[in-house]
């Protein structure tokens, strides 16, 4: 895939609302089955309920894994949609808090990027479920995001 | 005969959570000092299409649950352990095509939380893809507030 691809199906998803073609592209993310909604200048990511991602099954609860996950890949795709960064980021580090269990149920996720340097982007993420001020994870993530 | 009972548990423990049982995790060694799990390759995990590099999902997942379940190593009754929090620095990119192991030990266990810290490699421990650090909560036998710090 080269840079010209990716910019030129961030256009696309743009122009058709609808960023399903560049979630496609990642397997990872196809299989935890991560959405992405567009809310005026917003975008939210949606985890749907999945089977597949319980980790606690008494609860029963999502793996705390699939959580950080959705919330990294929310992140990068983030990067790419509105940054104008003509390749994949490349993650540097991770750090997630949880702050509720994470229900088995629709998960959605929101990120700011804090700063966006020429190599490094400092962005932060916040997952909710039943309430946006209610979260269950917040996490934060330094991606590289100059040429590979 | 201990090391034994703390593989048996963790495999128990292990087997319990879909999302792994769906990703392959085994259990590759356990004793009283640290937990060692397997993460085989597949298609599922790739993060980037263009190399066949794996996600860092996947690698936190699979860090989570090694942190997590090395719990059993120095706890003597089963206890559930919900993660407060994690962090993973990573060193190199994963290389496609092959298992990824997730070592982790516990390096202080106080009535409240478990700080774990670990590992995940491909061939050589001493050539880390990543480092990882988490806290657990105690929910188990402790009474009383389940907040607060150690």
């Amino acid at each position: 895939m080269t840079p010209m691809d990716l910019n030129q199906l961030v256009r696309q998803a743009h122009e058709q609302n609808d960023y399903d073609p560049l979630i496609q592209l990642i397997p990872y993310a196809r299989m935890i089955g991560i959405e992405c909604l567009r809310l005026g200048d917003d975008l939210v990511f949606r985890l749907p309920a999945n089977r597949d991602c319980i980790g606690n099954p008494t609860l029963p609860a999502l793996h705390g894994g699939v959580i950080a996950g959705f919330m990294e890949h929310s992140a990068m795709l983030h990067l790419l949609i509105f940054m104008g960064i003509p390749h994949l980021p490349k993650i540097i580090d991770f750090s997630i808090d949880y702050l509720r269990a994470g229900h088995y149920r629709d998960t959605y996720a929101q990120c700011q990027v804090w700063r966006q340097g020429k190599r490094v982007a400092n962005v932060a993420i916040t997952a909710w479920q039943t309430n946006q001020t209610e979260p269950i994870a917040t996490a934060r993530a330094h991606f590289k995001v100059d040429e590979p | 005969m201990r090391e034994s009972l703390i593989r048996q548990r963790a495999e128990q423990f292990l087997g319990m959570l879909r999302h792994c049982q769906m990703l392959g995790m085994q259990v590759h060694g356990a004793d009283e000092q640290s937990l060692t799990l397997r993460l085989p390759y597949s298609e599922n995990i790739i993060g980037n299409p263009e190399t066949g590099g794996v996600h860092g999902g996947a690698i936190t997942t699979l860090m989570d649950t090694t942190c997590g379940i090395s719990t059993v190593c120095v706890l003597p009754e089963f206890e559930i352990c919900p993660t407060l929090d994690l962090r993973i620095d990573y060193m190199r990119p994963a290389e496609p095509g092959r298992d990824v192991f997730g070592f982790a030990e516990c390096y202080r266990v106080t009535p409240n939380v478990i700080f774990t810290r670990g590992v995940a490699y491909q061939d050589d421990p001493q050539q880390p893809i990543a480092h990882v650090v988490g806290a657990f909560m105690r929910m188990g036998k402790v009474v009383g507030s389940a907040g607060g710090a150690a």
